[in-house]
């Protein structure tokens, strides 16, 4: 132990023990077995309890810290030492290492030749040895991607089932749809339907009976669901009625085909032309106008 | 514990930890070993102990990440709530959901686990980056401690999607919309990204059963297997570089001054571990995170406003909503989908910077020799003003990250503040820049000759207790300088 001091004398390092330290210690280890106790306790009799359990193995934690720092400032030998860094460069060792590697060329002639054919084989074997992940797909990336279950006349549910009527609609109001008969939980299924006044409608009337409107749900920023529906309810305003997605707030026009007037979308939202059935109720009137979701490398733009 | 032994005093006979030693001797002969790592070198000093906590962080992590993957069921198979949890009762949600509302309400102590593994996610990050600025802004990055800098951004790097990893599991509401981020970031990678998604998701978002089986298994097996590992080689390149240490008296590049492992800073860092798992205990007990039952189910179909993700991505979600909204593309066809900018090479180029700047600083300044001993920030002006305007263009990204919830908080409207953000983003950093450069210059100057633009008399106590005046200031001109009894030039840190 003696050997290694560090010049700024044991005196010091002695003097910062203090004989109180020894029962400081002793104490808050107590006390961290009485909270250690108290957590089993807790656990078994009071329905384990989450801030109780928290408060108890915390405290428990806390006296345990309490103890070690303590000893390992107060009790036990504060000297400091001095160690040598080792040198990590040997330079006789080291030359010897380079020679060795070295050695292995000795008497081989056709050096290049040789370094070369290793590297085709090794990157030849590297990529048959991965080919077979190919049979994980993907296949047809765009039409996977662009799926959508909505043809001419499939009926608008509402999440429930219920076929979307309408008459229901007033101006200003704002509905989640998907396909009939579609996994809801596919990026192509589900719609937003809005109404706005009829003749507020600037972009494909055609598609818009009495001035209700069907976008893709899914943003075509980051595909989260557009989920909120600014609707002005007062006069005048200048904010036009929008769709706002909510993770980077991208805001589409619906006035104009869900053209892009705020944030980082890239394009607009794919809007699905609607048509009112005999019956009152809503249907799809042909497919998507663009791809829907988030872009991709090589996604067709309309 | 070994009790303490005064000088010249016999030590007490202890046949136990005799024979333990010769027990492991006699089996391994590590007695080298364990002397050379009892007698480990720590030099003291506070800002050391950052890395400390992240490894602490880590533990906890792993204890009760073990302990939730006893519960937790990651499947997709779709189940009817019949749990006690009465808001929900009757709603279609998946077992993943399912799982994770039983380890809340149900599993006794599992809340508590839970939030303390949620809690210890986000300490963890912290820590490894404030350890990671303060290797920087020490130069504790430079040879040979540069191999261990790369280990340790690549760390980072996983943490955070390890992180993201585990938030995205539980399959409620802001776990799928993380996800759906996450899918449209990677579907934005050039010429692949399609099919990258795809392939990740078992097909298109929100993917088969099989994507929330690879989610599992990447963020209880591979991430933290990778992780530990990496950790050990950090540790270990430390132990066989030994640390580095500010200069001070008796402090050389070629030794290391400081307490040994055993006991004092054994003891110091059970202390540390204890304290840093005391934290995060009482965190996981007593303040909520992370509330998956108030979010409810994920569907597509379902957002909503004000959704944060954990702290560590923030940066990320700024830098998408601070983009401006366009697509790159050539005629009709999508070269860079927007999240491409914000989502990948904003990333791309911080880890860049990070992972080439040793190399980079070594080129500029060829300066290529070994440095044991540690700068101070205003020893390295250049790299401390640099790196200072560095993680402000981080953080101030990062700020924009939340700009929902300063609207919320002060009323400042969204897209005045998206504007304020994208000007701050280039106007702070440069400001700090300047800043830190001329306040490192200043500080360094005032070291240097500590008497400039200074006037007066030099007064000190002479032997026999009177106090006098020993010499007039230097007049201008000698501002060199050193004061009779002025401070020790290097002040002990």
């Amino acid at each position: 132990m003696a050997r290694g001091r560090a010049g700024p004398g044991e005196e010091e390092a002695l003097s910062s023990r203090s004989p109180r330290g020894e029962l400081v210690v002793a104490g808050a280890l107590v006390a961290a077995s009485g909270c250690a106790l108290a957590f089993v306790l807790v656990y078994a009799f009071d329905g384990a309890d989450t801030q109780l359990l928290g408060l108890s193995i915390g405290l428990c934690l806390a006296f345990l810290s309490v103890a070690a720092v303590v000893a390992g400032t107060r009790v036990v030998d504060q000297s400091k030492a001095v160690e040598e860094r080792p040198r990590l460069v040997k330079e006789p060792l080291e030359r010897e290492v380079t020679e060795l590697a070295l050695a292995a060329g000795d008497g081989v002639s056709r050096r290049r030749l040789l370094a070369g054919a290793a590297g085709v084989a090794g990157a030849s074997v590297t990529a048959a040895a991965a080919v077979p992940l190919a049979s994980l797909g993907p296949g047809n990336v765009a039409a996977k991607l662009e799926a959508s279950p909505w043809r001419r006349g499939v009926r608008l549910v509402d999440v429930h089932g219920a076929p979307v009527s309408a008459g229901e609609l007033e101006i200003g109001s704002y509905l989640t749809a998907v396909a009939e008969g579609a996994d809801p939980r596919s990026l192509g299924a589900s719609v937003v339907v809005v109404r706005i006044a009829a003749a507020e409608v600037q972009s494909h009337p055609e598609w818009a009976p009495e001035g209700i409107m069907a976008y893709s749900k899914i943003c075509t920023h980051a595909a989260c669901a557009v989920a909120l529906f600014r609707y002005p309810t007062y006069e005048p305003t200048a904010d036009p009625p929008a769709l706002v997605c909510p993770c980077h707030y991208s805001t589409f026009d619906v006035r104009k085909g869900a053209e892009v007037i705020f944030g980082p979308a890239g394009r607009p939202l794919p809007q699905l032309p609607l048509s009112i059935d005999a019956q009152g109720m809503l249907v799809a009137a042909g497919g998507y106008s663009a791809p829907i979701g988030p872009a991709w490398w090589g996604v067709r733009r309309t | 514990m070994s009790p303490v032994r005064r000088k010249g005093e016999q030590r007490r006979q202890a046949p136990a930890t005799t024979d333990a030693v010769r027990f492991v001797d006699e089996r391994l002969g590590i007695s080298p070993l364990l002397r050379a790592a009892m007698k480990y070198i720590f030099p003291d000093h506070w800002s050391f102990l950052f890395g400390e906590i992240a490894l602490y962080s880590f533990l906890a992590l792993v204890a009760t990440g073990v302990y939730l993957a006893l519960f937790f069921d990651p499947s997709v198979a779709p189940v009817v709530y019949g749990g006690s949890y009465a808001p929900l009762q009757g709603a279609h949600i998946t077992q993943a959901y399912n799982s994770t509302l039983d380890i809340v309400f149900n599993v006794p102590a599992g809340l508590l686990i839970r939030q303390t593994h949620h809690w210890a996610a986000l300490v963890f990050v912290v820590a490894i980056v404030i350890h990671l600025m303060r290797v920087f802004f020490t130069g504790a990055f430079r040879k040979p401690r540069d191999v261990n800098w790369l280990i340790g951004v690549t760390l980072v790097t996983l943490a955070i999607v390890e992180g993201f990893a585990g938030y995205s599991l539980p399959d409620d509401l802001l776990s799928g919309m993380g996800l759906a981020i996450g899918y449209s970031v990677l579907l934005a990678v050039p010429v692949v990204g399609g099919q990258l998604g795809l392939l990740l998701w078992d097909g298109p978002f929100p993917g088969s059963g099989a994507f929330v089986d690879r989610l599992f298994i990447a963020h209880v097996f591979i991430l933290p297997a990778v992780l530990a590992t990496l950790i050990a080689v950090h540790l270990a390149i430390i132990m066989r570089q030994k640390h580095s240490q500010f200069p001070g008296p008796g402090r050389t590049e070629e030794n290391v001054v400081g307490t040994p492992l055993w006991p004092a800073y054994m003891l110091r860092a059970l202390g540390m571990m204890t304290a840093t798992l005391a934290m995060l205990f009482l965190l996981g007990g007593l303040v909520q995170v992370n509330p998956i039952w108030q979010y409810g189910p994920y569907e597509p179909y379902l957002g909503t406003n004000g959704a944060q993700p954990d702290w560590y991505m923030g940066w990320l979600i700024g830098a998408l909503r601070l983009m401006p909204g366009f697509d790159l593309t050539i005629g009709r066809a999508t070269i860079a989908p927007n999240p491409f900018f914000g989502g990948i090479l904003f990333p791309a180029v911080v880890f860049g910077v990070l992972y080439l700047w040793p190399a980079a600083e070594r080129r500029i300044t060829k300066d290529f020799a070994r440095h044991d001993l540690l700068q101070r920030p205003r020893d390295a002006p250049a790299r401390t003003a640099l790196g200072a305007a560095f993680f402000t263009w981080i953080f101030t990204i990062f700020m924009a990250g939340a700009a929902d919830r300063l609207l919320v908080s002060i009323g400042f409207p969204y897209a005045g503040q998206v504007w304020f953000f994208r000007v701050l983003a280039v106007v702070a950093p440069m400001v700090v820049f300047a800043f830190t450069l001329r306040l490192c210059r200043e500080l360094a100057a005032s070291e240097a000759t500590p008497l400039r633009e200074w006037e007066g008399a030099v007064v000190a106590q002479a032997g026999d207790g009177r106090y006098q005046a020993l010499e007039v200031a230097p007049a201008e001109g000698h501002p060199e300088r050193e004061p009779v009894h002025g401070p020790p030039r290097r002040p002990e840190w």
